[in-house]
């Protein structure tokens, strides 16, 4: 059926522009609460030191100051919990130390929340903290991985003398060994991804209220799963039953990651509020954004491909060190681990394939999944050294690919790396892409590009994402520590319009718009008559919340069952109003019809008969018209596809110029079109970034060099291109609508589409690989360093 | 305490402040307009951009003192009633939104770019939107929105 103006697959702009574009957001900072007070937290200017005295006198003296706390006010509280619990190859479990709320006794990071002050006005809060005399005794640091991997480091917690948190392997080594060595060709190859500061515009945030008639807490914050915080804090840390805590995440500024874990600041501001007996208002400076946010990425890989004579994949293998900074944040083990091994299969039907991670702790902010988390990792070590097999072969970049895709007709496909893919099409992507991209125009466009003294190039990825996040049993038997369904609550109000609370977040996904559109269409009724609440723990019946790109394959799914039950109940309602067979009732269009009559029921009608029950079989059936249901996948989602870049690079200054971005992907059934587009755009947005301007740097003493938007380079509106975007369509096989995620494309496809382009441009003097970010002042380096023949 | 005078969407205010109060914070915490975002502390993501006399300017990174005697215009004057600005309504047609966060200060910055500028070029915009960060969007639909919006407001 044609989408109709506002169904499924239909553009509908969004419902929650009115309110950001007057001005009448309500994020987590424009919440003001009776007799709020504020904090400020004292962070620790050290990389790694011990905390001798912390004098706070003068501190509580100063004016407008009601409390201020140290880590010896915490020292019996819990601290923060990890979710996840990988096991080393050897069988031992990770190495997992206390993540104290303020830290205790020692630093592990710049920025490690070391007091906290309470006071009347945020400038008093900061005026008084000033005030508190903390004496350091400085130790050696490690800024990264080789420093605290280096023979006598000192360690970053005593329980892990190496600085080794786990050493965790996946896939089959004696069979991958075999492979390599029946190959015609080994391609190798040493890269880092860059660590990223995730920098959502909105700073984090969070406000703790405690009510003492009630006994009620109440925590407002910028999360992406309110639930999850809930759980968190209130179980593992604070001791707070859930029906005593409320955790509202409002309109959250965006996320990519980072507002998915439970920070200190959280647990602070909840605490503290009960000891004051006032609310307490805690807001992010961006520069404490910087230094206590947790980062991304941040690996440092050894790749080697190994290919037959006709360029057929035989074996893969990986090395990687993953940072895990100062403490492990609630997902960062899963990252390198489940998010990125079981990934490097890739597209492709490479038939052994054997990895190793090692993570390691450093005197650094810890480091958690940032948009993509893991797999734009797995896809950048595949996507460059396939292209640099492509190089040394003397091969289309696009034929190797396409001779190495899984094809069409081997789906389901069980991978190397534990994965089964439902289904897929790359080589549609691929075409797709070449000719949006007008791959048949690239010479004149080179030629073009040389004759004004540039050099152009042309780079090609393909990526494959596992979303939907995830079965249950297949991550809890993999150590993630808890379910990850997601839930939805279905209420037909007695005149027939519904509100939908959904486990979902949305924090810029537009799902007020999205699950509505899903819901009239399956209802049959106008979009108008919908409303879509998230994000209030005292309305939502339970939520893991919005991350992995879930929320429609996992929480619009939950939806579709609970909107399964409320047509069931209908059915069984319309039946006694018509006196007809439950069986011979059939919905369509918003009305319950008796089959092959003109007998028929409309929605309305029926969700009255549920709130009115004076003609109602009430023997058999309870009265109302509202279900819940929870949704647990059977498998992941794999959203795949190609890209496709041109850049031009001025071989005098070293600048890259992104000249064209072309996007062809395959997320399944649309639900919004211009809405997934915009999803795009912005992962997109965020790849290049990633690939030519941003990287967060730490000196060898670990201090941190890109502290703020000086030093930090976001991407900007002048630095980006437009983008070309295109679909093709498998639907996934296991879920009801077909759909499989779209929120990390962008982010994982990007980087080495952009990296091959300018090794394409660069390949005339001889340049095979250069680490992200590709600065004028790495490339120009590069184009200096080339034989000075070629120069 | 000093005393500020101004108006703010049309309405005269009068405010006592601290001397080192930002005009951002006057709007946000005296005032109440938190449509004004504040997403960093160096001056440089233009989440809160407001009109002072008509030209575009960052409230973290003016004294609240500094604006006395100023007509401030925030993005909760922007509309008229219920009826969006055209600039407005160009971010909403073509999705030049997603979080909302940066989008206040996008708009404003917008406005004033049309204002200035008869003949947007797409090299226009991104450049003169260079202010403002975005996160969420890749500034691709901004990008179209401010077009179409500055085409909008000479109707
Ligand atoms: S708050 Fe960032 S520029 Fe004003
Ligand atoms: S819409 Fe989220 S930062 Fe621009």
């Amino acid at each position: 059926m044609a989408p109709n103006d506002t169904g499924i697959g239909a553009s509908v702009r969004r419902r929650e522009d009115y309110r950001f574009l007057t001005g009448q957001g309500t994020y987590t900072d424009d919440i003001n609460r009776p007799n709020q007070t504020y904090a400020w937290i004292v962070r620790s200017p050290h990389a790694h030191a011990t905390i001798k005295s912390v004098d706070t006198k003068a501190a509580k003296a100063a004016p407008g100051v009601i409390a201020v706390y140290t880590g010896e006010d915490f020292k019996a509280i819990n601290g923060l919990p990890c979710g996840w619990l990988v096991h080393s190859r050897d069988g031992k479990p990770m190495i997992e130390p206390k993540h104290p709320i303020l830290a205790h006794g020692k630093v592990r990071h710049v920025g490690d929340p070391v007091a906290v002050v309470i006071a009347e006005t945020k400038a008093q809060a900061r005026d008084a903290a000033e005030k508190i005399a903390i004496d350091y005794a400085a130790l050696p640091a490690a800024g990264d991985m080789k420093a605290a991997l280096a023979p006598g480091a000192k360690p970053v917690h005593d329980e892990a003398p190496g600085n080794l948190c786990f050493d965790w392997e996946l896939g089959d080594k004696a069979a991958t060994d075999a492979a390599f060595s029946k190959a015609a060709r080994v391609v190798k190859l040493d890269l880092v991804n860059n660590r990223l500061v995730p920098n959502a515009m909105e700073p984090r945030a969070a406000i703790g209220e405690y009510d003492r008639a009630t006994g009620e807490h109440t925590l407002y914050t910028t999360s992406q799963n309110p639930h999850v915080i809930r759980l968190l804090m209130g179980a593992f840390v604070l001791g707070l039953p859930e029906h005593k805590l409320r955790v509202v995440a409002p309109d959250v500024g965006g996320g990519f990651g980072s507002k998915i874990y439970h920070y200190a600041e959280e647990a602070i501001v909840t605490w503290a509020s009960k000891q004051v007996g006032r609310p307490i208002k805690w807001t992010a400076e961006r520069s404490e954004s910087f230094m206590s946010d947790a980062h991304g990425r941040d690996h440092v890989t050894h790749a080697e491909l190994a290919l037959d004579k006709d360029g057929k994949f035989l074996g893969f293998k990986s090395e990687t060190l993953a940072n895990m900074g100062g403490y492990l944040s609630t997902f960062a083990p899963c990252i390198p681990t489940y998010l990125h091994g079981t990934l490097l299969a890739g597209n492709y039907a490479t038939p052994a394939i054997w990895t190793n991670v090692k993570a390691v702790f450093t005197n650094t902010v810890p480091v958690d999944a940032y948009r993509g988390a893991g797999r734009p990792e797995a896809t950048f070590i595949l996507e460059r050294i396939i292209d640099k097999a492509a190089r040394e072969l003397k091969m289309d970049p696009a034929e190797l690919r396409r001779r190495n895709y899984i094809k069409p007709e081997q789906f389901p496909y069980q991978t190397p790396v534990a994965l089964v893919y439902d289904t897929g099409n790359y080589h549609a992507t691929l075409d797709q892409v070449l000719k949006l991209s007008d791959a048949a125009g690239y010479e004149k466009r080179k030629a073009e590009s040389k004759a004004r003294g540039k050099l152009r190039g042309r780079g090609i990825a393909s990526y494959i994402e596992a979303c939907g996040i995830a079965p249950s049993n297949v991550v809890g038997s993999l150590g993630a520590r808890a379910g990850l369904y997601e839930a939805a609550n279905v209420r037909v109000n007695p005149t027939g319009n519904v509100t939908v609370f959904t486990g979902s977040h949305a924090h810029g996904q537009g799902h007020e718009t999205t699950f509505a559109q899903v819901v009239s269409t399956m209802l049959g009724i106008p979009m108008d008559q919908v409303e879509i609440s998230h994000g209030d723990t005292n309305r939502v019946p339970f939520g893991m919340g919005t991350y992995g790109s879930r929320s429609i394959a996992v929480g619009g799914t939950a939806i579709v069952k609970a909107l399964d039950k409320i047509i069931a109940k209908g059915k069984k309602i319309a039946a006694h109003l018509m006196e007809a067979a439950e069986a011979d009732i059939e919905f369509k269009d918003g009305k319950f019809t008796v089959a092959g009559t003109d007998k028929s029921t409309p929605f309305g009608a029926v969700a009255l008969a549920a709130y009115v029950p004076h003609k109602y079989p009430l023997e058999t059936l309870e009265p109302g018209l509202d279900e819940t249901a929870f949704y647990d996948p059977k498998n992941f989602t794999f959203p795949a596809g190609s890209y496709v870049c041109e850049v031009e690079v001025d071989p005098e200054t070293g600048v890259v110029e992104v000249q064209s971005f072309a996007a062809a992907d395959d997320f399944g059934r649309l639900i919004n079109p211009m809405i997934v587009e915009g999803q795009v755009h912005g992962g997109l947005g965020q790849g290049i970034g990633q690939a030519l301007l941003e990287t967060c740097v730490y000196d060898k003493d670990g201090q941190l060099q890109t502290g703020s938007y000086m030093d930090y380079t976001m991407p900007r509106a002048d630095d980006l291109p437009s983008f070309k975007v295109a679909h093709s369509v498998t639907a996934c096989t296991h879920n009801p609508l077909g759909v499989k995620g779209c929120g990390e494309a962008g982010a994982i496809g990007a980087p080495p589409t952009v990296i091959n382009a300018v090794i394409d441009a660069l390949s005339e003097y001889g340049v095979t690989h250069l680490d992200m970010p590709a600065t004028p002042h790495r490339v120009w380096q590069a184009i200096q360093a080339a034989q000075p023949a070629k120069r | 305490m000093p005393t500020v005078n101004l108006t703010v969407n049309g309405k005269a205010v009068s405010a006592n402040v601290e001397a080192r109060t930002l005009l951002v914070n006057l709007l946000r915490e005296q005032l109440g307009l938190t449509g004004t975002h504040v997403g960093c502390d160096t001056s440089q993501c233009g989440a809160c951009v407001v009109h002072v006399d008509g030209k575009s300017v960052k409230a973290c990174t003016l004294l609240a003192v500094q604006a006395n005697g100023s007509k401030v215009t925030t993005i909760e004057g922007l509309a008229s009633g219920d009826k969006l600005h055209p600039m407005q309504e160009a971010f909403r047609e073509h999705h030049g939104l997603q979080c909302g966060f940066c989008t206040p200060g996008m708009v404003m910055s917008a406005v004033c770019l049309a204002q200035n500028h008869p003949n947007l070029t797409e090299k226009d915009v991104r450049e003169g939107l260079e202010g403002n960060l975005c996160r969420c969007t890749g500034y691709h639909n901004i990008v179209q929105a401010v077009l179409a919006g500055a085409q909008a407001m000479r109707r």
